[in-house]
């Protein structure tokens, strides 16, 4: 027997349920890809459903140096759960039997192929909710946004998926099982190893249960959508809110371009004529949000709205955020790829990013929208192309490249939510100087000390570049 | 079995379709044998995957067949898409290709079935549609192809729950006192022969409602199983005749009371895209179609007695997810006097049914069906009567209702029946 055949074997012992291993060609190319670019072929797919099996997984792993790969649903924009070095990938996408909501504490308990959204939806039945809800949340496993350390649009109001933790059971690459953090707020007992697993992309340890904290259900919401003629004006609008002690819970927006492929789309009567269009969801107390509403209107207008729509029912308030839905749709109608990215600005600097991203667009002659969570600076940058075009594509590479250039430059990063994975490795150094990655490889060559958990990620091999096609 | 990517294999697959897909994984959740059977293999993204792997001859046919067999065709993916990917298009294009590599073995069981289907005589003379599903024809052609070996057991658990057969020749014109409407009545196939009752209600109630009704004798099989089936050809054939048939008259509609067939009519242009002499032709023709509850929904019918039952309403995917008809039964279904309606959870997630999915993939479609009774369990109220728009559906509920021992607390009927009830509409 060869050594694969071997591990292989000893991977049956671990796992009882064959069903739950997978070495068929047609099941490996399945888990060759997440939302991102690449495939890669693993040599085996396991479906773990208990932490020991986990453990005793990355003890094979360790014996025999075979790279496993945790992954959730695959909805990952930036590479996280490829298998880029073959090996295993452990799909937690079945481990998803507990869900325990502890109303007194404000706390849910969690196994890792939890739903996010799921989360919410216990926890409004306590009447709590789960705050992190990043657009996937519909899809995407809460170890995976755990791992990736998620955002969403009320991250602006609520912050984002680490600041949910309370603690977290991992198995360490070497196979052993520790707890991290608890089940209180307060909790100061040695270094945060919460913080440093979560948003560690699947390379210091695999999650198995995570404890997250809940927050009170607000009772009302308000939505509002103000038009601009000028970019430097919606941007300071969004300060001038935040400025009059309002704080949304959602802050959207939309340029020219996005509102132009929404009406081409499915025409919701947007003007197309005005540059950028921003979306408020305001929440709390309903007197509260009542004047506040009134408030965010009036410094609207008086930042140069050329237009303000204040939704009276919550059938108009959908309405409003139709708009904002279709975006995704709209703008993939002529050419497939989309590239979505995060770079992420402070929110002072959101006029000076739009306007490099304009420069960015005419010098390399691409398709490029923005939208997003403007209220915490989170711009997506999407840029529109067709992957089997290679000439288009090395346009939109140097592109992409550019934009992260001008997001760190502006003292901002190169990813707000998304992660760094594979793709954006290549530019980790320059935001974080070579003692900083340097500091960064020291912590995960002590956790893993034979580069077997989540290889390839995070860290550029030598030489590595942006690549955006599939081969 | 290796294929290079030849031009012909990228051109025969939807290949150029698959590129549409972002993988962002959002159709997951809709997927009844993602939900199912757990692995992203059996999901629409997995398939989307495998077909462009297969296409650029990363995978055999043989790898790819699997996952496409068992993919039910209820669409819910193309409904929640964020990108508007047409997996409809991908998966009948890997479908196509399947079947022209399938052995002869295979494929002389599949013909016996399809042939049946679109030789109206063959269909009348074996005893109508229902003998597809009983012992004698079906099951001698099967051992004779050796094809199905278990199928002996998956039709005894379907005898019990067929409904009993009583057809009439059709008249060929119902006058309305008042009309509204001139419309063509599409009876098919399997409706025609084991839902005989449901087709004359329903012309009864167009008639009722202020329509005249046409059955013209020229009309044939839409073409539905075959084309899921990847036997295109034979429902390019079928497509044509029903066009060339029905726009011989001057028709507002042409009706059916089958989401199934309904969904299949109404993509003839899609269907005919590629043959400049019958695009057109076909698009006008697909743009008469609609399913009965939308004249029905619209126009005003003679209720004479209340139906005080609670009434729950499986829909039908293709009526769903390809019809888009979505609020013309529900609004129908709330006319009818005295029901109280109650929500099925998860209501447009597929019953498992799917054409003859649930005779070729008897144990995945048990499953599926067994995870929809869960959610007729979990509903506000127990439903006691469970409203359907499809054959296939009807029978796959019925059998359903049957597993779960509920067959005298439940009933299933098709909407068509439930209106006329109310209208004291005898069949």
């Amino acid at each position: 027997m060869n050594s694969t055949e071997l591990w292989l074997e000893a991977l049956m012992q671990i796992i009882p349920d064959e069903t739950r291993i997978f070495t068929d060609r047609a099941d490996l190319y399945s888990y060759s890809y997440d939302a991102s670019f690449g495939t890669y072929l693993p040599e085996a797919v396991v479906q773990p459903k208990a932490t020991e099996e986990v453990s005793n997984i990355m003890k094979l792993a360790n014996q025999y140096e075979i790279p496993v790969y945790p992954r959730g649903q695959g909805t990952s924009l930036s590479g996280g759960p490829l298998p880029v070095k073959g090996g295993i990938v452990l799909d937690f996408s079945q481990w998803n039997d507990k869900l325990e909501i502890y109303p007194e504490d404000m706390m849910a308990i969690v196994a890792p192929g939890v739903l996010t959204a799921d989360i919410n939806n216990a926890a409004l039945k306590e009447g709590l909710i789960y705050p992190p809800d990043p657009s996937s949340s519909n899809v995407s496993t809460i170890a995976g946004n755990l791992a990736e350390n998620s955002g969403g649009p009320r991250g602006l109001k609520y912050g984002v998926t680490k600041d949910y933790v309370l603690g977290l059971e991992v198995v360490t690459p070497e196979g052993e099982v520790i707890r991290t953090g608890g089940r209180t707020v307060k909790n100061v007992t040695g270094y945060d190893l919460t913080k440093l697993i979560v948003g560690s992309e699947g390379t210091l340890g695999i999650i198995t249960e995570a404890i997250l904290k809940l927050h009170p259900k607000p009772e009302a919401t308000a939505t509002l959508m103000a038009l601009f003629a000028d970019l430097v004006a919606a941007g300071q609008a969004i300060s001038n809110i935040l400025r009059a002690g309002i704080i949304p819970a959602k802050l959207e927006m939309m340029d020219k371009a996005c509102i132009e492929a929404v009406e081409a789309y499915e025409p919701q009567g947007l003007p197309t004529d005005v540059e950028a269009l921003i979306l408020i969801e305001l929440d709390g107390h309903p007197q509260a949000i009542h004047d506040e509403i009134l408030k965010v209107e009036d410094v609207c207008r008086e930042t140069g709205a050329t237009e303000v729509i204040r939704a009276k029912t919550e059938e108009e308030a959908a309405q409003l955020w139709r708009a904002r839905k279709l975006v995704s749709p709209a703008i993939v109608r002529h050419k497939p790829t989309k590239i979505s990215e995060d770079a992420t600005v402070p929110r002072s600097k959101i006029p000076h990013m739009f306007q490099r991203l304009k420069e960015i667009r005419k010098k390399y002659d691409i398709d490029l929208v923005v939208f997003g969570h403007a209220g915490d600076g989170n711009l997506h940058p999407n840029i529109i192309a067709d992957k089997r075009d290679k000439e288009e594509m090395r346009r939109v590479e140097q592109a992409v490249g550019e934009i992260f250039e001008a997001a760190v430059e502006l003292g901002g990063t190169l990813s707000g939510e998304h992660g760094i994975g594979t793709l954006k490795a290549p530019f980790m150094e320059m935001e974080l100087g070579a003692a900083g990655v340097e500091m960064m490889k020291r912590i995960k060559q002590s956790w893993d000390p034979k580069n077997i958990l989540n290889p390839g990620k995070i860290f550029p091999e030598p030489g590595q570049r942006l690549v955006l096609t599939d081969d | 079995m290796v294929q290079q990517l030849t031009e012909r294999s990228a051109l025969s697959f939807a290949y150029a379709e698959t590129f549409d897909c972002v993988q962002c994984g959002y159709c997951l959740p809709a997927c009844p044998t993602y939900v199912t059977m757990k692995k992203e293999t059996q999901s629409p993204r997995g398939r989307i995957n495998l077909v462009k792997m297969a296409a650029e001859g990363k995978i055999t046919y043989d790898e790819l067949e699997g996952p496409i067999n068992l993919c039910l065709g209820c669409r819910a993916c193309e409904v929640v898409c964020p990108s508007g990917v047409q997996y409809g298009k991908i998966l009948e294009s890997a479908k196509e290709v399947l079947y022209e590599e399938k052995s002869k073995r295979a494929k002389l069981f599949q013909e016996f079935v399809f042939g049946s289907l679109s030789n109206k005589t063959a269909l009348k003379t074996a005893g109508a549609g229902l003998s597809l599903y009983q012992k004698s024809g079906l099951q001698k052609a099967a051992q004779k192809t050796g094809a199905v070996k278990i199928l002996p057991e998956r039709l005894r658990s379907f005898e019990k729950i067929l409904p009993q057969r009583k057809r009439n020749k059709w008249e060929h014109f119902y006058p309305a006192q008042k009309p509204v409407y001139r419309v063509g009545f599409f009876v098919g196939c399997v409706m025609d022969a084991m839902f005989h009752s449901i087709n004359t209600k329903s012309i009864k109630l167009l008639q009722a409602a202020g329509c005249d009704v046409a059955v013209i004798p020229e009309q044939t099989c839409c073409g539905a199983l075959q084309s899921h089936a990847g036997a295109k050809d034979i429902a390019k054939k079928l497509a044509k005749e029903n066009i060339a048939a029905f726009e011989k008259y001057d028709f507002d509609f042409i009706v059916n009371s089958i989401g199934g067939c309904g969904a299949m009519l109404v993509e003839y242009g899609r269907l005919l895209e590629d043959d400049p002499d019958w695009k057109e032709r076909a698009q006008a023709f697909a743009d008469k179609n609609v399913d009965i509850s939308v004249l029905l929904s619209e126009l005003e019918l003679p209720f004479t007695r209340e139906v005080n039952k609670t009434v729950t309403y499986q829909p039908s995917c293709h009526m769903t997810n390809v019809q888009r008809c979505i609020n013309e039964p529900l609004t129908l279904l709330q006319s009818v006097p005295g029901i109280t309606y109650v929500e099925l959870p998860m209501k447009n997630m597929c019953c498992g049914s799917a054409g003859i999915y649930n005779l070729v993939n008897y144990e995945a479609s048990m499953e599926i069906l067994d995870e929809k009774m869960h959610h007729v369990q979990a509903a506000a109220r127990k439903p006691e009567i469970i409203v359907t728009t499809n054959p296939g559906c009807h029978l796959q509920m019925k059998l359903g209702v049957e597993r779960e021992g509920l067959s005298d607390q439940i009933e299933v009927v098709h909407i068509v029946e439930l209106v006329a009830e109310a209208c004291g509409i005898e069949g």
